[in-house]
């Protein structure tokens, strides 16, 4: 029983923070965008926006659940629950720290760990597109239709690049348990050179990560690939007919995708909740003087306010930054929050970058997309799978 | 613990396989032969092949149930017609499948030798380090074999496409 507890309260914990995540990834993607576009983006609704994803919840619920007269009524309700039930069920699969030891209790900061962690996954998230197919035909009307169809197609077209170029780190990590391939990479070249995969000596796996990465953006649907929504030839794709929250848990699940390739990349390729360099050389203390010197940029702005309401509003959030600097500083909790902090840092560097791609690059055209996928990512995929081989092959003792 | 999930999932596999034959729309028929191959990748869990539980889901569930989807998506084909068949041809279909069934459940109790008996999670060499072992070693010969025959399918495949294209 106490195993069923754990694993109760371990999911929770889970569920709860990735919510928020979810919520505050669309946020920040608005901010981000905003940014680069030289806007503001949302900051009506609380300091900064910052209520935003709780205003955008509340309107979502409340709206109107319109259901088209035209519809296959079963397939029209089940598939957002599969595009959402699959795109949440590999979260309990990725491990988000090392062993840890809270009230005397050992446990894992995972939710569960097979030894066929990746496979699953992969699994997994592939049977997401169900959800996409089913939606754009039992919608029956010909954009949500043609969303559909182009949508499974780039799965199926993307998903071959996607499983090789995870093939090759593979080969040399020797495993596929998420927290084994993270404890492989967890040693350092003379001492500090982290032996994360894409830095891996005999051949580094920089070319797998990338198309990893771009296979990653296909299958999550997100520009420059997210042909199955293209607002200027198909409205809006395969969740055309849906509103309400029917249309928000489409939405859930593709930032649920792409926070689970974020953490599959960042724990096959960047060495997980491994820090860059050693802790001896003080890289625990990369995280407090981070969070230090964000407190002291609030303050500094909040004595020199560029609107009237910074003055209050950003001590607040400097002393909120300094106090997490010094949570950081407890050695106690130091065991929990530093794989946390690097785990977080590097997939939130990799949610970063399919924000900036979106804001930055424009959509392909489909057959454009179709090509590069069959006669330019699979092969180069096939060659570094190829190599990697090789030079693990010539390596083995 | 085993057997609950066991009767659950078996229940879902058989009630999916019904549906299949009975669903007159080949997208519902689709799917449930999905259902089917996902409960099945449960059962192999708990017989503890992990790796054929995996390959189960991503194989079939994901690949090829996604190519047939798409293909019946794409010649949008309709439900298919109920053709009036004879009274005695619908009710003798029943008895005539029991029939079936139980004598092949005889055989297979009567030729097989009397099992040790099953028991979830007393396999364990269903992980994926001793299939590749047992793959590359003992059964390399048919592995390969195999190869060279999904090799000549998808060649095949591209001629027959081919001809179309010219």
């Amino acid at each position: 029983m106490p195993y069923l507890l754990l694993a109760t309260i371990k999911t929770i914990i889970v569920v709860a923070i990735l919510m928020h995540v979810l919520a505050y990834l669309q946020w920040i993607e608005r901010k981000v965008i905003a940014h680069v576009q030289l806007r503001v983006g949302p900051r009506r609704v609380g300091p900064h926006g910052l209520l935003q994803p709780l205003a955008d919840v509340i309107k979502l619920v409340t709206k109107e659940d319109m259901l088209p007269s035209h519809v296959n009524k079963v397939f029209y309700f089940l598939a957002p629950f599969v595009a959402v039930m699959f795109a949440l069920i590999p979260m309990c699969l990725i491990p988000f720290g090392g062993d840890i030891r809270v009230f005397g209790i050992h446990t894992t900061m995972q939710v569960t760990d097979l030894n066929i962690g990746i496979l699953a996954v992969l699994g997994l998230s592939g049977l997401g597109v169900y959800g996409v197919a089913l939606a754009g035909w039992a919608s029956n009307n010909k954009y949500s239709l043609m969303g559909g169809l182009r949508s499974s197609a780039q799965m199926i077209s993307y998903e071959l690049p996607m499983a090789l170029s995870i093939a090759s780190p593979l080969l040399i990590l020797n495993t596929l348990s998420f927290r084994e391939i993270v404890d492989k990479q967890s040693f350092f070249y003379f001492g500090f050179l982290p032996n994360w995969s894409i830095f891996h000596s005999p051949f580094p796996q920089i070319l797998a990560f990338l198309i990893f990465l771009i296979a990653g953006f296909a299958e999550t649907n997100r520009v420059p690939f997210d042909l199955p929504e293209a607002e200027n030839e198909l409205v809006a794709g395969f969740h055309t007919e849906y509103s309400s929250m029917k249309f928000a848990s489409f939405f859930m699940a593709e930032y649920a995708n792409m926070v689970t390739v974020s953490s599959v990349a960042t724990l096959l390729f960047l060495g997980g909740w491994q820090p860059p360099f050693p802790q001896q050389y003080g890289s625990w203390l990369i995280p407090p003087v981070i969070f230090a010197i964000s407190g002291l940029i609030c303050f500094y702005h909040a004595a020199n306010p560029a609107r009237p309401f910074d003055r209050y509003t950003l001590p607040v959030f400097g002393v909120i930054f300094l106090g997490i600097a010094g949570v950081f500083l407890i050695p106690a909790v130091q065991p929990i929050l530093l794989p946390l902090f690097w785990f977080s840092a590097k997939t939130g560097a990799i949610l970063f970058v399919f924000i900036w791609v979106r804001a930055t690059l424009p959509r392909f055209r489909y057959d454009q997309l179709m090509r590069f996928a069959w006669l330019f990512l699979f092969p180069v995929a096939l060659v570094n799978l190829f190599a990697t081989g090789l030079a693990v092959a010539l390596t083995a003792k | 613990m085993d057997q609950i999930l066991f009767l659950i999932f078996a229940a879902i596999a058989v009630i999916c396989a019904i549906n299949l034959v009975l669903q007159t729309h080949p997208i519902s028929s689709a799917l449930s032969l999905i259902g089917v191959m996902g409960a099945l990748a449960v059962l192999y869990l708990l017989l503890g092949g992990e790796f054929i539980a995996a390959a189960q889901l991503i194989v079939y569930a994901g690949a090829i149930m996604v190519l047939f989807v798409f293909v019946i998506m794409l010649l949008n084909a309709g439900a298919e017609q109920k053709v009036k068949r004879r009274v005695w041809t619908r009710w003798s279909g029943a008895p005539l499948l029991l029939g079936f069934v139980g004598l092949m459940a005889y055989v297979v109790q009567v030729l097989l030798p009397p099992s040790s008996g099953i028991r979830f999670g007393s396999f364990l060499q269903g992980g994926p380090q001793t299939i590749g072992t047992r793959l590359f070693t003992a059964y390399l010969l048919p592995f390969e074999i195999t190869s060279i025959l999904i090799l000549i399918a998808i060649i095949g495949a591209i001629v027959l496409a081919r001809k179309e294209i010219d």
